[in-house]
């Protein structure tokens, strides 16, 4: 189970953060398939947000072959979105440690680091504007992920 | 009951609230409301929007029947008056919450208890609770906001098929306002209510309301889905020099030194020095809210462009 946290401000439209969010949370394993999601109800009683914008979210995941709804028991997780290829113990993402060292012993700070791969990020997905959206959100945590690990 | 069943329930039968050539002129000739047409589907949460006076609180009290059209119609659930049976189904929580003064908090709900046939206790009793009022407390001696909570207490007991809140969360504290908003949400994905709630403050409904109705001097400026209305709107910002707008379709032109901004009614972004962007609600309304109906305009136009 999951709870939806809803910014008015952020200039993303509600059912967007709650797709967003969804989707998040299936990358990082906090959903896993069979998990159900929250009702409607339960969502909207916390987060006082219109019931038809919760329905209107999850049936836009329905559409992409995330959550299936069981009639009379709710929304529950078809599959996940938990990539075992950026696991931690995975080669890419040693491979992607190893580079960083080698950026910060050629001189480059956190800042430096980041956006460079924002750039490399941004100019290898910029062909195929339908991929680029679904992929906005991969740039962002793994821009932010890769270089905060070896200073651990 | 699923929330998708309680979604799909809501569409069929007759929209929660039709107004045909709608007026109510109060004594001295003053026309609180006039030409009002606009339908509001069942199953929205419908936000009233305007400045103080617009005609917002009129338009509620016609819904609850607590005064008549002077023109017009305004049908609930496809009545056009009153019968037992709307009634029944409709709740209605004016800016005054009139309730009994000298009635505890227990007696009150006991009221509503004896008054209404599909009474649900634990609803009521839940909302007065999550205000940790006191049930012997006497209503007279309470708060302008626990009022308000013993009243939004009384209008969810009865299990009302449409909801009217007039101004409902203004003397709350934040936490409140959220939670009892949430309160409303959930009945409302329960039970496919239709709610109308009124506001000035415009990000309270920013993200609650699924359909629009915008009063300004009496008229309707603007019926329809938030997000079908914001579609249909530009906001321009460029260089003011030499600036030709597509003609016939500026909401609003303001000039700020060499920079203007405009609010334009087109689904299309404009070509030209413009950065053109879809609205904000906030910043739509506020445009709208900005600019006064010219004397000759009719409400029902810009209406049913936007409703399409």
């Amino acid at each position: 189970m999951i709870e939806y946290r809803i910014e008015r401000r952020s200039g993303v439209s509600t059912y967007q953060q709650i797709v967003q969010q969804t989707k998040q949370a299936l990358r990082l394993g906090v959903l896993q398939p069979g998990d159900k999601l929250p009702t409607a109800r339960e969502v909207v009683e916390q987060t006082a947000i219109n019931p038809n914008t919760v329905l209107k979210a999850y049936r836009e995941l329905e559409r992409e072959g995330l959550v299936e709804p069981r009639p009379g028991l709710g929304t529950f997780v078809r599959r996940s979105l938990a990539r075992p290829e950026a696991a931690a113990d995975g080669p890419l993402r040693a491979g992607l440690v190893e580079w960083v060292d080698e950026a910060r012993t050629a001189g480059l700070d956190r800042e430096d680091i980041s956006a460079l791969m924002t750039s490399v990020l941004e100019q290898r997905f910029r062909t195929g504007v339908t991929g680029s959206t679904g992929s906005a959100g991969d740039t962002g945590a793994a821009g932010s992920t890769g270089p905060a690990d070896p200073a651990a | 009951m699923t929330d998708a069943t309680a979604a799909t329930q809501a569409i069929s039968g007759p929209p929660a609230i039709e107004a045909v050539g709608l007026g109510k002129r109060y004594r001295g000739d003053r026309w609180a409301l006039r030409d009002c047409e606009f339908t509001v589907p069942a199953g929205r949460i419908c936000g009233v929007v305007g400045a103080n006076g617009a005609g917002k609180s009129t338009l509620l009290t016609l819904a609850a029947r607590l005064i008549e059209p002077t023109e017009g119609e305004l049908r609930v659930f496809g009545e056009a008056s009153s019968t037992p049976e709307t009634r029944a189904r409709v709740a209605c929580v004016t800016q005054e919450k009139p309730l009994y003064p000298s009635f505890t908090v227990a007696g009150t709900l006991r009221m509503g208890r004896e008054l209404n046939p599909g009474w649900d206790e634990e609803a009521a009793q839940r909302v007065v609770d999550m205000g940790e009022l006191r049930l012997d407390a006497r209503v007279g001696s309470l708060s302008g906001g626990q009022r308000t909570r013993v009243a939004l207490a009384l209008a969810l007991g009865k299990r009302a098929d449409l909801l009217l809140l007039d101004e409902p969360m203004s003397d709350l504290d934040p936490l409140a306002r959220h939670e009892l908003m949430g309160v409303l949400m959930a009945e409302a994905a329960e039970r496919g209510t239709t709610i109308l709630v009124s506001s000035h403050i415009l990000p309270e409904l920013d993200g609650v309301m699924d359909h629009l109705l915008l009063v300004q001097a009496g008229r309707i400026r603007l019926s329809g889905d938030p997000e079908e209305i914001l579609d249909s709107h530009q906001l321009l910002t460029g260089i003011a020099e030499g600036a030709e707008l597509p003609a016939g379709t500026a909401v609003e032109r303001r000039v700020r030194g060499r920079q203007v901004t405009a609010l334009l009614r087109t689904g299309e972004p404009v070509d030209g020095p413009w950065e053109s962007v879809r609205p904000s609600l906030e910043e739509l309304l506020l445009a709208y809210l900005r600019t006064p109906l010219p004397p000759s305009a009719t409400a029902t136009a810009p209406d049913r462009e936007a409703a399409a």
